[in-house]
């Protein structure tokens, strides 16, 4: 059984995902695609989708130009199994408002019962590299790059907690809805992926 | 995972904090070449005031970069191009959501200082304000803030990621509303790479090693860039663009993402240019998308534009043979 992995291909670090999922895949002995995606008739045809790194304004205004969005939102309510990263888990959740800034209207998925904060860890200056940990997982260790990084404030009931970062929640899932805050396709790690891809497949069968 | 060629383990901008939980590294070329890594398949517009960068975001800008003026009127104006004003740039860092970005000149270590201090999340060392220094850039190692520097040639563009450039965009002639030079910038950087990928296919090393020294660069830097056979950083297109078939050009000659500096805010259809603008970055491979981009903006309301042969001041040139 073959595998359809999409990386949504609208703006950001769309090619390193592409490179830690194929890695990802090849590891697990899968037998799967992966490709970019950026129209609805792209993305109709996915099992599991990530939405990667970039600014989530940018990506949540585009997709909704060419009806991508719609066709996620269709995807994801019938169980199809998403990773969003950074701008991609703000993209997700149901409430996002900057630390600065406050609220702004910028188009969400929705999905995620979460309570987002947009640059939480501060400016460019402030990104930074730390070891966490997603037990839960079975990721003891991982090495997390935040830049310019979101974290979550507060999480409805069924969302599971999968990292912490000094106090601040940084990676969570819920259902077959994972967000992180800080980006594995910019290390040489594919664990977080490979349980992806896992949860892709699982979900396939 | 990143390319880090070129990159200094030991920089001192890199800095080590700890926390309760672990320690924590800043500045590392991770965290700088990564933020630029989101940027891609985006476009940074040139705003000189609040209003420019709120229209900016609005229309799906991935980011701004804050000017005192915009380039064409640097050009008009003459005499001295400095760093914008603090005031300035902190007032739009408190007014957008996304990315700010500030430029200081060629070699000035201390305008670069206070945009750091500033906080600007991207500083970009540029030949469209006065050089301070025409013999060196800033030895960009020494700071925790990212930088994108120009460059018209391949060699140009290694010598200032060995200086520690987290992103590299093409120079292009700003100011001029004419796209050709950008192009000619992209077209040689791309012919470059791909004579030294072929060098690097057929296993001389002899002709990388005369490569390295015609570039004046380290033979390592030269052999990581023809292995992966484009740069190690990301790589943006600007200079001249103005409308958004020039954004689409530039994307289809395999640039990262697109700067557009005078061609926005000079166009008397700021607002509608920016969007489309933006459109035809995101949808460059579909042309029938560039072109509803292109129907949103009326070309007689485009900036009047340069011819670049005529110029007394080639923005470009400054700062290249260092």
């Amino acid at each position: 059984m073959s595998i359809n992995v999409g990386i949504l291909a609208i703006q950001g670090d769309v090619q390193e995902n592409i490179d830690a999922t194929k890695r990802a895949v090849t590891e697990l002995g899968l037998d799967g695609n992966v490709i970019p995606v950026k129209t609805p008739e792209e993305i109709s045809s996915l099992d599991g989708l990530i939405i990667p790194g970039g600014e989530s304004t940018t990506i949540g205004h585009l997709s909704l130009v060419n009806s991508s969005l719609k066709k996620i939102k269709e995807k994801i309510e019938k169980g199809m199994p998403v990773l969003g990263i950074c701008a991609g888990m703000i993209m997700l959740s149901k409430t996002a408002a900057d630390r600065i800034i406050g609220k702004t209207d910028q188009p969400l998925l929705e999905f995620l019962d979460i309570k987002l904060e947009r640059n939480s860890f501060g400016r460019q200056r402030d990104s930074f590299q730390a070891d966490i940990s997603m037990d839960s997982i079975d990721i003891p260790v991982f090495n997390g790059v935040f830049i310019r990084a979101p974290s979550v404030s507060d999480v409805g009931s069924g969302v599971q907690i999968l990292s912490k970062f000094n106090d601040k929640i940084v990676a969570v899932k819920q259902g077959n809805i994972i967000g992180t805050a800080f980006h594995p396709e910019l290390t040489q790690d594919t664990s977080l992926h490979k349980y992806f891809v896992n949860l892709i497949s699982t979900s396939k069968n | 995972m990143l390319p880090l060629s070129g990159e200094r383990s030991d920089a001192k901008g890199i800095v080590c904090d700890k926390s309760s939980s672990g320690d924590v590294l800043r500045g590392t070329s991770t965290l700088k070449r990564g933020f630029a890594h989101m940027l891609k398949n985006g476009v940074v517009m040139d705003v000189t005031n609040v209003e420019q960068a709120q229209i900016a975001e609005e229309a799906g800008a991935v980011s701004v970069m804050v000017l005192d003026k915009l380039p064409s009127d640097v050009r008009k104006a003459g005499g001295v191009a400095r760093t914008a004003s603090i005031r300035i740039i902190e007032e739009i860092m408190s007014s957008v959501t996304i990315p700010v970005m500030a430029k200081c000149r060629i070699g000035h270590v201390y305008e670069a200082r206070v945009l750091e201090e500033t906080n600007v999340d991207m500083i970009d060392e540029s030949e469209v304000l006065t050089p301070a220094d025409e013999t060196h850039h800033i030895w960009k190692w020494d700071f925790t803030t990212p930088f994108v520097n120009g460059a018209r040639s391949l060699a140009e563009a290694l010598r200032r990621i060995e200086e520690g450039a987290a992103m590299i965009r093409t120079k292009g002639e700003p100011g001029t509303g004419n796209v050709a030079e950008a192009v000619t910038h992209i077209k040689k950087v791309n012919d470059e790479l791909r004579a030294i990928k072929a060098i690097y296919d057929s296993g001389d090393n002899q002709d990388l090693v005369r490569m390295a020294r015609e570039f004046k660069v380290s033979y390592d830097i030269v052999e990581e860039t023809a292995k992966l056979g484009r740069l190690p950083v990301v790589n943006f297109a600007a200079g001249g663009i103005a409308t958004p078939a020039d954004a689409a050009y530039l994307m289809s000659l395999g640039c990262d993402g697109i700067f557009v500096g005078s061609g926005i805010f000079n166009a008397t259809d700021a607002k509608e240019r920016a969007r489309s603008i933006v459109l035809a970055t995101t949808f460059w491979n579909e042309p029938e998308k560039v072109k509803e981009a292109q129907k949103m903006i009326d070309e007689r309301q485009s900036m009047l534009g340069l011819d670049v042969k005529t110029l007394e001041l080639r923005m470009q040139e400054r700062g290249s043979s260092a």
